[in-house]
């Protein structure tokens, strides 16, 4: 069917007093022979129902509405299959600049101009569905409490679960402990684990498929079309034996924790009776009691120290969240031995967060539990005893017990392995060995020293072309470190939960585990829709890309920060479309501007650019391209408008779905345009990053630096260039932004190309 | 999925409920959600900045407002409050009360015409510091993007004004209060919290001396949508601060007031550390804990203040608060547990950190349902179907409240497939 495209202005909201609206629908019937444009008061509530009964009587196919932010519009306002595009007038042009002038009518006809350019390329969305039956299954990883509590919260909404533990038995670290701190009001008492009743739901659940003695030996695929072949880990059957191979629609990581054991790096590590948290809970386990590792006696009285007994920061510095509780609920065993049995506790801060507070109290309340803050400086054998030290306590300067047994609050390590790390290994054991350089094959043999360590430690065995398992954040966790969105990984459909993820106890892993079955549930029915998941949740455009013109460079698959993309051994992209995330960074990457959507590509910006009327070096007005992140910047715009401040005639905006789409033709064809120059919004990155795709701000301050270079050879100042970090509420920043570099330009001159 | 099934009931629209409302409609389940405030967003929109990356709540709420305006299955009230639930799991029923918001929303308004109203009242999303027009926008960030007409505050000649100069159909003054009865298959109480009433701290000069603010009063004078456009400022006379003390516990972890930790607190105040650090070179600040319960990964954000050496700790419990000679000064009475010894203590301004109260402790969910001592509901209740997240099950932050009521969302799906 013939497009036939429609315009809408909006009068309302003080626009049509602040500008000429007939000039403005001239722009859109002459200039570009729109066959419908009409003007209307408003653009909300019952106006919206006329636009709509408009665009159904004239079979529109395509509709601009020049009036609101398009932020003020449910997507669900308009028939599902019309493109309907939004020119927000009345928050960045008229909120932010002065009424019927010159300039603000150019911005808004500029403005019309970009979008109708837009517009005519645009596609219809056809959402993404492969040939192949897509499946609705989970894989669990891990068979402790969260894998087992997530395995049967999925079962239980109706899910096939596979799910895959390494040790020959169910039930983790919970399986190892005697009893468990408090977990329900009132807090106040241990309780029993319940892990038998746990482990025998999940085993005759019809629903969930168990495999112990086992590992994912490959993982293949993507969401939806996960193969994930399950090996045997040993235990009676040759290790690597193929058990079985399964489909899956998304992945859970609960592979859990193990204890860090500070004993190496501690003076008094190597004594005998200086033992761990989780050795004194297999202990009482086993045998009901405490006793000496020395000499089997029992210990009637026991010194506890929290965060391993290291005062420095070097050697914790994470907090595990839950030693401090387990060592309360420790010194309640230890009070078990009878009433001359005593317990020390030595703290830097007693950690019982919220309601864990009245767990604390009952051992406040218990006279043969003695809790003090304090330095433990010195550990040192006494006769068959062992005499703590300790300084600045709040019972005097220096104190000193002597005790049978000192247990050590050893923190939690995720079992979770750095694909990207062992992806750089990997890289470095071939440029080893095929190094084209002396400096390659030295930097390789650095990499190999410094990564060693993760030599081995693969566990989902990921055929992903950016390593084996989930990139990781800081201390080795598989996080996204989101505060908003705490289940974000960097591989869709992937989801690390419970300790894997971050330090937690047994009630916080059964809640993330819960929760990460919600997520994974959610991306097989969203990846069965064709929809993308979180952020850009719901698209259903997915990237094409046009192969012939591939040159096989490699950005692409390296760059997607959730590696999309896998490669051949000719590094031919290969793509994994339900792994996409719709940010368009792929398609910022690409030299051979080969990669679009169908509403969002380098041609759709390239003709906003085009369609802006640049005006003559005498007509002393300056044009910026503000290519802004529409989840931060864009909305920053709208705010300036919002509060009245001042914008800038000059600027010209393009929301982009991320600064990382941004393809640098576009900054060449801006220049070719007669443009003075750009101004890229972006999120913060580094540490704190604040991007929704975690690295495409950081991505395009790189390619930034290779942008400046293009305009030296191009014989152009770098300045005509800037890049900014801009937080959603930093929109009083804006105006300054704007004027410096309006300063600027008057200072360097206008683009020399300008009406060539 | 499962278009026909009964939708969910959402009560409370602050982070917590807004993520389950959006988590369970992506999976494919309607949902409604009720939400007591003009706006959605809840406690989180009057944070200035999130722990521990410092970034503004509007960010993350921007992605989830346009979850919810791209999503068909979420049908939102504001201004609603749940009245009454009747029945049992799979088959409740809620009936939902909405006050009239008085703009009706068929027509745009501006400061053009809030500028032309005289009538002022307080400002409660800036906790009563300033005032608005009768006629507001609740804040930046508002979401629906509507202005809200307070009547009481609506003076007669400012009637008049409106009825006179609003655009034709955009207020309607005479718009009543509506009820409904819903059906819904499962429910989630994601209630929220409310600061603790520091007036009843007696000992500690809130109420008495402009200079003592409570911990939420900071996130609004820090903010820039706030009284003082983000500058941190004394209450009694505008000057900056020079020398600031935080009292951490200030009602929390006692027997008297609440005695649970609030879990929140110490990282909050060690944030609003950073704001004043930020903000004003010089200023000294004095941290006064019981302990510092930076949990998990965020003991990175005390590693990094115990760098700077305009900021100290000092372990002991701050007993009173009394004026010093020095106008607006206070002097704290407190023990620095650890020296054995009392500190000089004279300061500018205090900061108190104030705890969380469920609001379910005062406005009880309309059904029979157990609450804990507090008045926390804790997790999945006692009735099946009605499952809690949030601050409504313990206090916490703001990614554990986002990953309970992830994991709630899927308690309630369960029970609606159940039928």
């Amino acid at each position: 069917m013939e497009d036939k495209i429609g315009v809408f202005i909006c009068t309302g909201y003080g626009i049509g007093e602040a500008l000429d609206v007939d000039a403005l629908c001239e722009v859109a019937t002459g200039e570009y022979n729109v066959p419908f444009c009409k003007t209307v008061e408003s653009c909300e509530g019952a106006a919206l129902e006329a636009i709509n009964q408009d665009i159904q009587s004239e079979n529109l196919t395509k509709v601009v509405i020049a009036g609101i932010s398009p932020r003020r519009y449910a997507d669900t306002a308009f028939p599902p299959d019309v493109i309907v595009e939004k020119v927000g007038l009345r928050e960045q042009v008229v909120w932010c600049l002065p009424p019927n002038d010159e300039d603000t009518q150019m911005a808004a006809e500029d403005n019309l101009r970009m979008y109708l350019a837009r517009i005519e390329k645009m596609k219809p969305l056809v959402p993404f569905q492969p040939e192949e039956e897509l499946s609705r299954d989970l894989l669990v990883v891990g068979g402790g409490i969260a894998g087992m509590t997530a395995a049967l919260e999925a079962a239980a909404a109706g899910y096939g679960v596979t799910l895959v533990e390494k040790s020959d038995r169910l039930g983790g670290w919970l399986a190892k402990q005697h009893k468990s701190i408090p977990t329900k009001p009132p807090y106040r008492d241990l309780e029993e684990t319940g892990i038998d009743a746990l482990v025998s739901d999940v085993e005759a659940n019809p629903l969930i498929q168990v495999f112990t003695s086992a590992f994912t030996a490959e993982t293949a695929g993507a969401p939806g079309l996960f193969d994930v072949t399950i090996a045997s880990s040993g235990n009676g059957k040759p290790e690597g034996d193929v058990l079985e191979t399964v489909r899956v629609g998304s992945i859970i990581q609960a592979t859990g924790w193990r204890p860090n054991d500070p004993r190496p790096s501690l003076p008094f590590g190597d004594l005998e009776d200086v033992i761990l948290n989780v050795d004194l809970e297999a202990m009482v386990k086993e045998q009901g009691k405490i006793t000496r590792p020395s000499d089997g006696k029992e210990a009637k009285s026991v010194a506890f120290l929290q965060c391993g007994g290291c005062t420095d920061k070097e050697h914790h510095s994470y907090c595990s969240s839950i030693c401090c509780m387990t060592s309360l609920k420790q010194a309640l065993y230890v009070r078990d031995g009878g009433d001359d049995a005593k317990a020390y506790v030595f703290y830097e801060f007693m950690k019982t967060p919220g309601k864990y507070e009245d767990f604390y109290r009952t051992a406040q309340a218990d006279e043969g539990i003695f809790l003090t803050r304090g330095d433990v400086t010195e550990v040192v054998k006494n006769g068959s005893g062992l005499t703590v030290t300790a300084k600045d306590t709040m019972l005097g300067e220096e104190i000193q017990v002597t005790v049978d047994l000192v247990v050590l609050a050893a923190g939690m390590i995720p079992n979770a392995a750095d694909g990207e790390i062992i992806r750089a290994l990997e890289d470095a054991k071939i440029n080893i060995e095929d190094g084209d350089s002396e400096a390659k094959r030295e930097a390789a043999a650095e990499t190999i020293e410094k990564y060693s360590h993760h030599e081995g430690t693969q566990i989902l065995n990921l055929q992903y072309r950016q390593g084996p398992d989930l990139p990781t954040l800081e201390y080795g966790f598989p996080d996204s470190h989101f505060i908003c969105f705490p289940y974000e990984s960097r591989r869709t459909g992937i989801y690390p939960t419970g300790a894997a993820r971050q330090p937690t106890d047994g009630k916080g892993s059964r809640e993330d585990a819960t929760g990460a079955a919600l997520k994974a549930i959610q991306c097989v029915e969203m990846t069965w829709r064709g929809e993308a998941v979180h952020p850009r949740a719901g698209d259903t455009s997915y990237p094409d890309f046009f192969m012939q013109r591939c040159t096989k460079c490699k950005r692409c698959t390296e760059e997607c920060p959730f590696g999309t993309l896998n490669e051949d051994k000719e590094g031919t992209p290969l793509l994994q479309a339900t792994r996409c995330r719709r940010c368009g960074i792929c398609m910022g990457a690409c030299p051979e501007r080969i990669i679009s959507f169908n509403d969002y590509s380098v041609e759709t910006v390239g003709e906003m650019i085009k369609a802006v009327n640049v005006p003559e070096e005498w007509d002393e007005k300056p044009r910026v391209l503000v290519l802004a992140c529409e989840n931060d910047a864009f909305p920053a715009l709208d705010l300036l408008g919002q509060h009245g401040l001042e914008g800038s005639p000059w600027i010209r905006v393009i929301p982009v779905r991320c600064l990382g789409s941004t393809n640098f033709v576009w900054i060449t064809q801006a220049m070719s345009a007669g443009f003075d120059g750009v101004i890229l919004l972006g999120c913060k990155y580094g540490d704190d990053y604040q991007c929704h795709y975690v690295k495409g701000s950081e991505l395009a301050s790189v390619r930034e630096k290779n942008v400046r270079e293009k305009l030296e050879q191009m014989a152009m100042d770098t300045e005509r260039v800037e890049l900014h970090q801009l937080q959603i509420d930093e929109y009083d920043k804006l105006p300054k932004i704007f004027k410096d570099f309006a300063d600027l330009i008057d200072d360097i001159g206008y683009n020399p190309f300008k009406g060539m | 999925m499962n278009p026909d099934a009964s939708p969910i009931l959402v009560i409370g629209g602050g982070i917590a409920g807004m993520t389950s409302a959006v988590e369970i409609a992506e999976v494919g389940f309607p949902v409604v959600l009720v939400e007591r405030e003009a706006y959605l967003g809840g406690r989180v929109m009057r944070s200035h900045k999130y722990f521990p990356k410092m970034c503004p709540p509007s960010c993350g709420f921007e992605i989830n407002a346009r979850r919810i305006r791209s999503n068909p299955r979420i049908t939102v009230h504001t201004l609603s409050t749940v009245e009454e639930i009747t029945g049992k799991a799979g088959e409740f029923r809620a009936r939902i009360k909405t006050k009239p918001r008085y703009v009706t929303g068929e027509a745009s308004l501006d400061d053009s015409l809030t500028e032309q109203l005289t009538s002022e009242r307080p400002d409660e999303f800036n906790l009563g510091m300033g005032t608005t027009k009768a006629l507001y926008y609740p804040h930046d960030a508002a979401f629906p993007a509507l202005h809200v007409l307070d009547r009481e505050g609506l003076s007669d000649s400012d009637a008049a004004t409106l009825t006179q100069s609003a655009p034709p159909g955009a207020i309607d003054l005479d718009m009543g209060e509506t009820e409904k009865w819903i059906d819904v298959g499962a429910v989630i109480v994601a209630t929220g919290w409310r600061p603790y009433d520091a007036t009843k701290l007696e000992n500690l000069a809130f109420g008495e001396s402009e200079n003592v603010i409570t911990n939420v009063m900071m996130e609004r004078l820090a903010a820039p949508g706030g009284p003082t456009g983000g500058k941190i400022l004394r209450r009694s006379d505008g000057e900056a601060p020079k020398k600031v003390a935080f009292v951490q516990c200030a009602g929390s972890r006692d027997e008297n007031h609440l005695p649970y930790c609030s879990a929140v607190c110490c990282m909050a105040s060690l944030k609003q550390a950073r704001y004043l650090r930020e903000q004003y070179e010089d200023v000294e600040i004095t941290v006064f804990y019981i302990d510092i319960r930076t949990i998990s990964r965020l003991e990175n954000f005390y590693y990094d203040l115990l760098e700077d050496d305009k900021i100290s700790f000092v372990k002991g419990k701050v007993a009173g608060i009394n004026e010093a000679p020095t106008a607006g000064n206070l002097i704290l009475d407190v023990e620095d547990t650890i020296a054995g010894e009392k500190p000089e203590a004279e300061f500018d301004m205090v900061i108190l950190a104030t705890g969380v109260v469920p609001e379910t402790a005062d406005s009880p969910i309309p059904f029979d349902l157990e609450m804990d001592e507090y008045g926390f509901l804790d997790g999945a209740t006692d009735v099946e179907g009605v499952y809690a997240a949030g601050c409504a099950k313990h206090p916490c932050d703001v990614s554990r409240a986002t990953k309970e009521s992830t994991a709630a969302a899927l308690k309630a799906i369960q029970c609606v497939k159940r039928g």
